[in-house]
């Protein structure tokens, strides 16, 4: 009961968040975020819940993609009527067949021979795709009109935010369908092969058999999520495979919380706005990224949504009060420390004219300007050494006699 | 012909030999640690800015030896205060911080020295032809920078061989356990072996900035290959990253040579397909289309064939 | 994100109350900013030469516009960066937000594949969206589809494509009688397919007698040695080298030519500005061949050379790498001016068949068929010598040796255009 609330919640938000976000820019970001998080929530099946570290996940994203645009080009030059709706399932078909066939010989090991044989494989993709133009039309890519399908209920799809229904709609139900994989059998396996491969194979389970049915579910839904890249973006390039876009959902994934359902959509979510937004602002975005990413790996091993679930056990026994005072004066020389670091970087970069930052003017080239935020940040730096300890005290405190020690989370 | 493949053979060997400076550190932390280093070829990226940014002040021959030695002591930091602290989150996890890493310097880099290609050049007093053959030069630096990786394999297997510090860290490899038992300092080694692989490739950098073009694009253009040699020699064999270089150096520097297709093949076969089949382009392949896409062919059936790779006793 | 946009219209709310009470204080520069979008690479590889060419669009706009008055009864021009990162999909998102923002002009170039994407991408929205309409200004991107078979009328291409550009290299090839092996080499994609074809082609119409001893297709961006090549280069006996090549690619050929003792000219696109010209130094000279429609040197008159300077005060990093932009902006100025309005359908037919002449003084033509703009084009040589504007500070320049008259670059057109109705 329930979690049929909590679905039809999740469907609700999706109907309402148009609304909500009605400007072009806005549906624009929502069809990003509805893609990115099919395509995260795929690599978790893969990397979360079975284990497999892949650096060629945009193989089958890129695949199905490819895919779906040209079954939208037959449809445009009119040899076959696809609807619209259907074609990120074409999407998906390709991704599971490109899955069936490089996860028959990948699957067979984990750990770092799957990493290696999935880089192999995604570079080998990548590099052909350039080669082979009349499948991949080289770096200009292959387009395709999508408002030639046949009008679905009057629906013609020219609109973005009529699009975005199509997406959300599907992104539901991948979200669904890899939700309830996770509760089969197989997908339950596929964790315990990810735990303890020697104790599965005594229980006379294969792991490589496990490993194989995660892998080309993966893939199939990757491919959905490619497939719905050509609907809303009408195109699909070289870049939708290569290495990077394979990087960008291993970041995802990673920032978001590995294992946990519900970690990866967060990342998708925090990393397209973050990819759409943050460069508005500076051209640094990719460092900032990058570091984000490298603490995270550090320091929360389990991501964002691990560092939540860490305020599990104070909640349940009702101390979460005890952390408000620490975390607020933990959080002050915090945010002013990464602030003045910012503003040292963004000034670093610009050569001339005044440069405003939170409302302050600074001059580049100027000593006063780099003292200044330099003595800021060094002060910040040292009231920082000096609140968290406080901060630890209170964390041991609050999570002390625990009775229960922390177990997976997997409730969406 | 004979002159295209002799050159193409020197070629080579040179670029064998520069990829062998990288595989070496890569295998040897890779054997020690478990660690399959993505940033590795990052830290031969910062060589190259280092000894720019060192000979623009003091001189190239001070960089030379600066800039790696510089490397070295970053790349020991990262060990200690980075790669120690995510080693306790498991094997899955230093991969990905070192994916990251990878990424954070070639971000970094251009921070500090921009996105335009930098004019770093080896010293004007190696800048004339060590012999002309055919009608074609070869220049005196890529003689040195052949000596240079010579000499470090040499050095490099009498350390591992011949000296303490090298039986300590054979042994670390296969019994890490034992050698802790024995009352040496483990992760000190590490820390050292991670420091010095980092160097090895810092070195690498420095000496071929100048010919391959010092740009933050250098590291990610060499960074999968060096897997792939680690890979396809074997994990953890010194022999194997040697052969697998040589290999994958002459390999590609023969296929670009020769100028071979797939038009050639169906020509000697006999076979002849419309220009405008379906696979039209598959037909027109031509070998220096597909050098580089060789190593990842040859990676993958390898590790679909034979997981141990060339030289290697173990898989992972 | 609700709390950004919110933050974000209450900003705006700030700054038009602002502008309201401005309004009444001083009359003039004080109306309604024309923004317009300029979608290129600010992040990533592709970087160094979007950054430098939004520079050059943003200090033209205050130079020639601003600081004189504004546009259209006193509207200031503001250029508004977005950052594409030189990929398709990103293009459209930032197309969404130019639009989101009420932009109707969006200039764009670097890169083929983007460029295409985005041509495709405004024309769709256009015919989808009559109320939001915007212009396409092409600064850059050559591939000759773009005015050819996929032309459609949002788009104004002010870069000659590749196949003009080879026309004058060719004809200036042919002119030298000492040329009589040529090796083509370029970037395995359509851009570098195009330039060795057309090379090939246009050679054997002009001079059958020369001989093509190789044509090479290397990876993009993945040659990590460029020796190998070189060894072809000097075993074929070439004695001129033909590539489209652009970025690392463009350095690493050009000094892997020079390193091996080659002494050929080499004829290119995109082999000056942005590092390039400093890298290749010395070793470059007086066998570096450019096809452009710029000259930087010598500077033909005042106007250019005090826009030069202006900007090299403002910008002493950079160069004005591509005046086109300038010329692009004032022809678009002056189309609004004639239409007295920013509508992009009203703009883009009082930019058709239009006639400008450039800060430097030479006459520029925009073809009404297929949008395509015709202007003198120039073969200009890397050297030291005569250079009153080096590059990257390096010294080094372009100078001008060849030049063909703008009636001489006019091909047909192979458009067929759809005008939309209104």
């Amino acid at each position: 009961m329930r979690a049929l609330v909590l679905w039809a919640g999740f469907a609700l938000v999706l109907m309402v968040l148009p609304l909500i976000f009605d400007s072009v820019l806005g549906v624009s970001i929502l069809n990003q975020m509805a893609i990115a998080i099919v395509f995260a929530l795929s690599y978790n099946l893969l990397l979360g819940q079975g284990g497999m570290l892949s650096f060629g996940h945009a193989v089958y994203f890129g695949l199905g993609g490819f895919l779906a645009v040209h079954a939208m080009l037959l449809t445009e030059t009119q040899t076959l009527a696809i609807p619209l709706v259907l074609i990120p399932l074409a999407g998906g078909l390709c991704g599971l067949c490109a899955a069936l066939f490089i996860g028959s010989f990948s699957t067979g090991r984990a750990g770092t021979v799957f990493a290696m044989i999935s880089l192999g494989v995604g570079e080998l993709l990548a590099a052909s795709s350039l080669i082979l133009v009349s499948f991949f039309g080289g770096e200009s890519g292959v387009s395709a009109d999508r408002t030639f399908a046949p009008p679905f209920f009057g629906v013609d799809f020219s609109q973005d935010v009529q699009v975005y229904f199509l997406a959300a709609a599907w992104l539901f139900v991948s979200v669904l369908g890899m939700y309830l994989f996770t509760r089969t059998p197989a997908g339950r396996l596929a964790n315990a092969v990810r735990d303890n491969p020697e104790r599965a194979r005594f229980l006379g389970y294969s792991a490589g058999r496990v490993r194989f049915i995660s892998f080309a579910v993966a893939g199939f839904f990757a491919g959905i999520a490619g497939g719905l890249f050509a609907v809303n973006y009408e195109i699909l390039t070289a870049g939708n495979l290569n290495a990077a876009s394979s990087g960008q959902v291993l970041l995802m994934a990673y920032i978001g919380g590995l294992g946990v359902f519900i970690g990866p959509i967060l990342g998708a979510v925090l990393l397209t706005l973050i990819n759409s937004l943050l460069n508005h602002y500076t051209t640094l975005w990719m460092l900032y990224l990058g570091l984000v990413f490298v603490l995270t790996v550090m320091f929360l091993p389990r991501g964002l949504t691990g560092l939540l679930m860490l305020h599990r056990v104070p909640w349940q026994q009702g101390r979460l009060g005890l952390l408000v005072r620490p975390y607020t004066l933990t959080a002050i020389p915090g945010a002013v420390l990464v602030l003045s670091l910012i503003g040292l970087l963004e000034l670093s970069q610009r050569e001339t004219g005044p440069f405003v930052y939170l409302g302050i003017p600074f001059a580049p080239g100027s000593a006063v300007s780099w003292l200044a935020l330099l003595a800021v940040a060094v002060i910040a730096f040292v009231a920082l050494r000096r609140t968290l300890p406080g901060l630890r005290a209170a964390w041991a405190e609050a999570s002390a006699q625990s009775p229960r020690s922390m177990h997976e989370g997997d409730a969406p | 012909m004979a002159d295209a493949l002799i050159f193409a053979t020197l070629n080579g060997l040179v670029t064998g030999m520069l990829l062998f400076m990288l595989a070496s550190g890569v295998t040897l932390i890779f054997s020690m640690m478990g660690v399959l280093n993505f940033a590795h070829a990052s830290f031969y990226m910062l060589g190259a800015y280092f000894a720019f940014a060192i000979s623009q002040q003091i001189g190239f021959w001070p960089a030379l030896l600066l800039a790696p030695m510089l490397v070295g002591v970053l790349g020991a930091l990262v060990e200690r205060y980075g790669l120690r602290q995510v080693h306790k989150s498991g094997q899955v996890a230093e991969l990905v911080f070192t994916f990251g890493l990878a990424f954070l310097i070639e971000e970094a880099v251009q921070l500090f020295w921009g996105r335009a290609t930098q004019d770093f050049r080896s010293p004007a007093a190696l800048d004339f032809a060590l012999f002309t053959l055919f009608g074609q030069d070869f220049p005196a630096w890529k003689g040195v920078m052949l000596c240079i990786s010579v000499s470090i394999f040499i050095g490099l297997y009498f350390v591992l061989t011949r000296t303490r510090t090298g039986i300590i860290i054979q042994a670390a490899i296969t019994h890490p356990q034992a050698v802790a038992n024995l009352g040496h300092n483990v992760p000190r080694l590490f820390m050292v072996v991670f420091g010095a692989g980092s160097a090895l490739a810092g070195l690498a950098g420095v000496i071929a900035g100048p010919v391959l073009t010092t740009f933050p694009g250098m590291a990610s253009v060499l960074g999968s290959i060096v897997f792939v040699i680690v890979v396809i020699g074997g994990l953890g064999s010194l022999t194997g990253a040697l052969v697998a270089s040589l290999l994958i150096g002459l390999l590609q520097s023969w296929a670009i040579a020769s100028g071979l297709g797939m038009a050639d093949l169906l020509a000697l076969l006999g076979v002849s397909f419309p220009p405008d089949h379906a696979l039209r382009d598959l037909w027109r392949l031509t070998l220096p289309q597909v050098a580089p896409l060789l190593p990842y062919l040859l990676l993958v059936l390898i590790l679909i064939f034979r997981p141990s790779g060339l030289f290697g006793k173990r898989e992972s | 994100m609700h709390l950004m946009s919110s933050a974000h219209r209450l900003l705006r709310r700030h700054t038009t109350a602002l502008g309201l009470c401005c309004l009444l204080a001083t009359p003039a520069g004080a109306q309604e900013p024309i923004r317009i979008a300029f979608i290129d690479p600010q992040s990533g590889t592709f970087a160094a030469t979007g950054e430098s060419a939004y520079k050059v669009l943003d200090f033209a706009a205050d130079y020639f516009f601003n600081s004189r008055g504004g546009v259209l009864g006193g509207r200031p021009l503001e250029i508004v960066a977005l950052d594409n990162k030189a990929s398709a999909a990103d293009s459209q998102l930032q197309l969404r937000r130019a639009i989101s923002d009420g932009m109707q002009v969006v200039f764009s170039g670097n890169g083929s594949a983007a460029a295409s994407a985005l041509s495709t991408a405004i024309a769709r929205h256009n015919n989808r969206n009559p109320e939001s309409q915007v212009l396409f200004i092409n600064y850059a991107a050559v591939d000759p589809v773009l005015t050819g078979a996929d032309c459609n009328f949002w788009h104004f291409r002010f870069d000659a494509h590749s196949d003009m550009k080879m026309e004058v290299m060719t004809d200036h090839i042919a002119a030298n009688p000492a040329i009589r092996r040529v090796y083509v080499i370029g970037q395995d994609y359509s851009f570098g397919k195009a330039v060795g074809d057309a090379a090939i082609r246009m050679l054997a119409a002009k001079r059958p007698e020369i001989q093509i001893v190789g044509n090479e297709l290397h990876p993009i961006g993945q040659v990590k040695d460029f020796t190998p090549y070189i060894s072809k280069i000097v075993a074929s006996g070439a004695d001129a080298v033909i590539t489209g090549n652009w970025g690392a690619d463009m350095v690493a050929l050009g000094r892997g030519i020079t390193d091996a003792g080659l002494d050929v000219p080499i004829y290119t696109f995109y082999a000056a500005y942005d590092g390039i010209t400093g890298t290749l130094g010395e070793s470059g000279k007086n066998r570096i061949h450019v096809v452009h429609n710029d000259r930087a040197n010598p500077v033909l008159n005042d106007v250019r050379r005090d826009f030069t300077l202006a900007f090299k005060a403002a910008n002493p990093a950079l160069d004005v790498t591509q005046p086109r932009l300038v010329n692009a902006l004032m022809m678009l100025v002056a189309a609004m001016e004639a239409a007295g309005t920013t509508d992009p359908h009203d703009v883009a037919l009082a930019m058709e068949d239009r006639r400008l002449t450039t800060m430097t003084g030479e006459e520029i033509w925009m073809r009404a068929d297929d949008h395509q703009l015709f202007a003198p084009l120039n073969v200009s040589v890397h050297t030291n010598e005569g250079v009153e504007f080096d590059s990257d500070n390096s010294g080094y320049g372009l100078v001008t040796r060849f030049t063909v008259p703008l009636e001489d670059t006019i091909a047909e057109s192979s458009c067929h255009m759809t005008r939309p109705t209104r």
